[in-house]
């Protein structure tokens, strides 16, 4: 019998956070963490029958929390998109949140897949990175060492990598509310309405300031999230810093398509192209900027 | 919505013909409780798997069976262990049932494996490897195989039709407006919902028993004959129930059949269950042919078409398969449903290293009506006359020929059907309101733009020119002694609804309740051969022989057993039914297909009456595009047709609403990747992108029953009918919206987006 074959697989499902970061701690990596598994088990089925050991997430508490604070939402690594979807909260302050969620995979898929989940596959397609991204979210990381927070920003260093150690856990996500009277857009383009993994995907948050005498107004700070525009989710800070105190509505699409240009790094796959990406990510921005200019 | 608490219809109901009745097979299948080829489990049973060829063709040198396995465990077929021929029966016998030296694509069966245990199956089909010399110069277009850019068989054509009518030259010359243009289709893959399979198994009297998925019982039982050196006593071909064929279980059943039989035959006959995933599936069965299709059109200023010129070609894939009479039907319906006395229409079934394409339904119509649809735009454009005015100068009229020379008669008003189209869609008013609103757009600016396009075309139901003269399709109706009755036929459901269309043309000619009459289990010991379940044949040429058969059985009752002739209602039935059978051992009859006069066809030149029935259609697409994404969504979408008798108004419209969602596939999202050997990169549920309902708009289905029909009670066949017209009314509501002049399907946003750059200033019609 080959080695594949004997390697016994192991299944555990602690009850508390400290011994789920226990069994991390052991076993270094080798035990794959689960909760929703809407994006594994794709995988496993796609290949061999023999599971890899797992780390089952779903029955500890400590991850299962939405925390409405004063300037921030904390929402726990195994809540899944239904609840984040429908939670009044979200709905209320973060809406581009609530409809991200409202936009992964299909409905069955929204009752299972979690937001730490999408956030941890690493998947530069995922969902709901990029209105955290807009949105500024912070990440806390637990292991046996102890918990630290970090950007979000900062946190896909490259295509299925991230800052988190093979020992740390995924805990919560803080996403703080966005200034009163900015302009939020989420839009995600996918290969069809439902159903489907985003070919591009984009969330803006545009803070402006108010009306000059003239009727115009300008940006005050800009902050992006886009979705399979490169190989993690990405932030645009060139886009960002180029739109700083640009007049609106009278944005130069030349000034987007550029800064895009050093911003994002899309390239032609399975599912879209190169070029399609690139410029519909520009379209998405225009459409982004003509909305805010419009709040009232 | 309560379920029926009966199983076949609801209590009581008269089975006539017209009655929208509850499908037979729905309760089952609602509630779980059908029973498909991978829910089936047999003691002992093994699994088995196939290994296949990775690269475009080439020669296998070895097979190396990796370390860590007990060989010995597995059964395992070669092309060495086929005790009879290594070749599936089709129209030529060149498609090997297991490569064994030269290939012709990726993914070609080599060597089959069976275990016990399936997961152990899974790791061994990964540990053997097939050591090929790879072709060095695959084909993988039209245009490359037809330039002999490498060759897959010699000149690289399966078939090379002509169908010719009057004088080219002279209609040329009489020409005053002339379009080209160079149209394209791809590759689609059926996604039944039930993926292939099957399991054969030799019985205790020594008969090999194959049963699964299929749409072709005795295509099975041909090909079993043939690869095991049986004989037809010696072999049984039972139907499961069929999630789904579309065309993709005419053919593929066969090979999956000869695989699972050698491997029981080679593992003493124990039971070995072969079931495709869903990526197996995608990469192994055959698609719809890729199609190109150069035409050149010409007319007089007042529209007149006065010639027409086209070379169909279609990609075939690496073996014959059913290429030639997907071809010899794409070529008929080339020239649509006009007028032109001068034409000419040359087609191609042409050779490449892609895995053979095949049946989908339709069979080349979507293709060839594609094309005719696209270049009567074009050279409406040229006339400067709208497209609905150039067909309605066009448009085959009783008394007309079609240009494969088919007399219309008088049963006949397509007119009557265009005229619904543009009231039930209010054509001509939306067009006008969609010009404005996307130049007042696109003055201001904003991204949305509206399209509106239609197709106008008729579908042949039933095989081709003397195809069913040479099935001669026969079906039997037999009753018990408590008067229930059943349909004897090989005719599949596979979710189309025939057993219940079947089932209500028989109690409709006996007058019985629809829950006294069954289909009797398809199995080839016990149901004679009613042909393929193809072509929108069934319920006009198989509802035709049942009732025919059950007309036989009520004369027969009438005759023999005091059946009073008129106003006899079930029980007087019963009771003939059981008088008889005291007298006789069994009470059935039999009939045979007997084509009508009209239908006569010379395949030699292509000339005659292709087909016994045609429906007819008009459809209406409407579109939103979204400059921002280019994404093309539907908005609306009217199918008006003419299908003669409608026996199952559900059943119709449900084939009607589905024909379009595949088209809308077909038109707007289905696109089959290739890898670097011509395999499907996509081949997944994921990537393999299908509309969904949130992608379709309320479909809005109307039948107008002319007269006309040849099948029971004057219906026509209806099934394939819907796929023809999508693709061309949805293009052409593309092009309507943005004024460029796309000219391929499927028309993704990258697309779009790509003819928008090549056109920057679209023309606001």
């Amino acid at each position: 019998m080959n080695s594949a074959a004997t390697a016994a697989s192991e299944w555990y499902r602690p009850t508390s956070l400290a011994d789920a970061l226990a069994i991390r701690a052991s076993a270094r990596g080798a035990v794959v963490a689960i909760a929703g598994c809407t994006d594994l088990m794709v995988g496993w089925n796609a290949g061999s029958r023999r599971l890899p050991s797992v780390l089952d997430l779903s029955a500890l508490p400590e991850l299962g929390a939405i925390e409405v604070g004063p300037d921030a939402v904390t929402i726990g690594a195994a809540v899944c998109c239904a609840r984040i979807a429908a939670h009044p909260a979200i709905a209320g302050r973060l809406p581009m949140l609530a409809s991200s969620a409202r936009q992964t995979g299909s409905i069955a898929i929204q009752n299972r897949a979690t937001l730490g989940g999408n956030i941890m596959n690493a998947s530069p397609a995922a969902d709901n990175p990029p209105v955290l991204l807009a949105f500024g979210a912070r990440v806390t990381l637990a292991s046996v060492r102890g918990s630290r927070t970090l950007d979000y920003a900062a946190f896909h260093t490259g295509y299925k990598r991230t800052l988190a150690e093979p020992d740390e856990l995924l805990v919560s996500v803080t996403v703080p509310y966005p200034a009163p009277g900015a302009s939020s857009h989420y839009r995600k383009v996918g290969t069809r309405r439902a159903q489907a993994i985003s070919k591009v995907a984009l969330a803006a948050l545009i803070e402006t300031t108010d009306r000059a005498e003239d009727g115009t107004r300008r940006v005050r700070d800009a902050r992006f999230g886009f979705a399979s525009a490169g190989p993690v989710p990405l932030t645009a800070p060139s886009l960002s810093a180029a739109l700083r105190d640009s007049p609106l509505p009278a944005i130069d699409r030349l000034l987007v398509e550029r800064a895009l240009a050093s911003d994002l790094s899309p390239i032609d796959d399975i599912r879209s192209t190169a070029a399609y990406r690139r410029q519909v990510a520009v379209n998405l921005v225009m459409a982004a900027l003509a909305e805010a200019s419009q709040v009232p | 919505m309560p379920i029926p608490e009966r199983r076949d219809g609801f209590p009581g109901t008269r089975g006539a013909v017209g009655a929208p009745v509850v499908r037979k097979d729905a309760a089952a299948k609602v509630l779980g409780e059908a029973r498909y080829v991978d829910d089936l489990v047999y003691p002992g049973m093994l699994y088995g798997a196939t290994v296949r060829t990775r690269a475009a063709g080439g020669t296998i040198e070895r097979i190396e069976f990796g370390p860590g396995f007990d060989w010995s465990s597995f059964v395992v077929v070669a092309a060495a262990d086929i005790p009879g021929v290594n070749a599936t029966r089709m129209i030529e016998q060149d498609q090997p049932v297991l490569a064994c030296d030269r290939f012709r694509h990726a993914g070609e069966p080599v060597l089959l494996l069976a275990h016990p245990d399936r997961g152990l199956l899974q790791e061994a089909l990964a540990a053997v490897t097939v050591h090929e010399s790879p072709n060095p110069a695959p084909v993988f277009s039209i245009d490359d195989a037809l330039a002999l850019r490498g060759e897959v068989c010699p000149g690289n054509v399966f078939r090379d039709y002509l169908m010719s009518r009057g004088d080219l030259a002279a209609g040329e010359a009489a020409a005053e407006v002339v379009f080209e243009g160079r149209f394209e289709t791809g590759a689609q893959e059926h996604v039944y919902i039930e993926p292939q399979g099957m399991i054969a198994h030799v019985d205790a009297g020594g008969v090999l028993v194959v049963e699964g998925s299929m749409q072709c019982p005795y295509y099975v039982l041909d090909t079993l004959t043939a690869v095991t050196g049986r004989d037809a006593g010696a072999v049984r071909v039972v139907h499961c129930t069929t999630g789904g064929g579309f065309g993709g279980k005419e053919e593929y059943p066969s090979h999956i059949a000869a695989h699972a039989a050698l491997l029981s035959l080679k593992a003493g006959g124990r039971p070995v269950k072969l079931v495709y995933d869903r990526a197996e599936d995608m990469l192994a069965t055959p698609k719809r042919h890729p199609s190109r299709t150069l035409v050149r059109i010409g007319a007089r200023r007042d529209g007149r078409l006065s010639f027409l010129d086209m070379d169909f070609a279609l990609d075939g894939g690496a073996y014959t398969t059913l290429s030639p009479v997907v071809l010899s039907r794409g070529v008929i319906h080339a020239p649509g449903p006009y007028a032109c006395a001068n034409a000419r229409v040359r087609g191609r079934a042409v050779a490449t290293n892609h895995p053979p394409n095949g049946a989908f339904r339709g069979f080349g119509a979507p293709q060839s009506i594609f094309a005719i649809e696209q270049a009567m735009d074009g050279l409406a454009r040229q006339l400067g006359m709208t497209p609905l005015e150039l067909r309605r100068v066009n448009m085959l009229r009783p008394g007309d020929r079609s240009v494969p020379g088919q007399l219309i008669d008088d049963t006949t008003d397509f007119d009557a059907v265009l005229e619904q189209a543009l009231r039930e869609s209010d054509y001509l008013a939306r067009q006008e309101a969609f010009a404005a609103s996307n130049a007042a757009n696109a003055a201001a600016g904003r991204p949305l733009r509206k399209g509106i396009g239609l197709a106008t075309f008729h579908h042949g139901a039933g095989f081709t020119g003397n195809g069913e003269v040479v099935l001669a399709s026969e079906a039997r109706v037999r009753a018990n002694a408590e008067g229930r009755v059943q349909v004897v036929a090989s005719s599949s459901e596979m979710g189309q609804g025939n057993t219940t269309t079947l089932c209500q043309v028989v109690a409709g000619a006996l007058g019985l309740p629809l829950d006294w009459v069954t289909q009797a289990p398809v199995d080839t010991h016990d149901v004679p051969d009613s042909g393929p379940t193809v072509a929108s044949r069934t319920c006009m040429i198989v509802g035709l022989i049942v009732e025919q058969a059950a007309r036989g059985l009520r004369a027969e009752l009438i005759g023999k057993a005091g059946l009073p002739a008129t106003a006899a209602d079930e029980h007087a039935f019963a009771a003939a039914c059981a008088r008889y059978l005291d007298a006789h051992p069994r009470l059935e009859a039999q009939a045979r297909y007997e084509p009508p006069a009209n239908v006569a066809w010379d395949e030699t030149v292509f000339e005659g009456s292709p087909y016994a029935s045609y429906a007819w259609a008009t459809y209406v697409a409407e579109v939103d595009i979204d400059l921002t994404t280019c994404e093309v969504a539907l908005s609306g979408f009217t199918a008006v047709q003419e299908v003669g008798r409608v026996v199952n108004p559900v059943i119709a419209a449900g084939q009607v609403e589905g024909g379009v969602v595949q088209g809308i596939g077909f038109a707007l999202f289905e696109k089959v990747v290739r890898d670097g050997n011509g395999a499907m990169a996509n081949n997944r549920m994921t990537n393999y992108i299908i509309p969904t309902t949130a992608d379709v708009p309320p479909v809005r289905v109307f039948f107008q029953e002319q007269p006309g029909g040849t099948g029971p009670s004057g219906a026509k066949g209806l099934g394939e009918l819907p796929m023809d017209g999508p693709g061309p009314a949805i293009l052409s509501a593309v092009n309507f919206a943005l004024g460029t002049r796309i000219a391929c399907l499927p028309v993704l946003p990258e697309d779009v987006l790509a003819a928008l750059q090549a056109a920057p200033a679209p023309e606001v019609a």
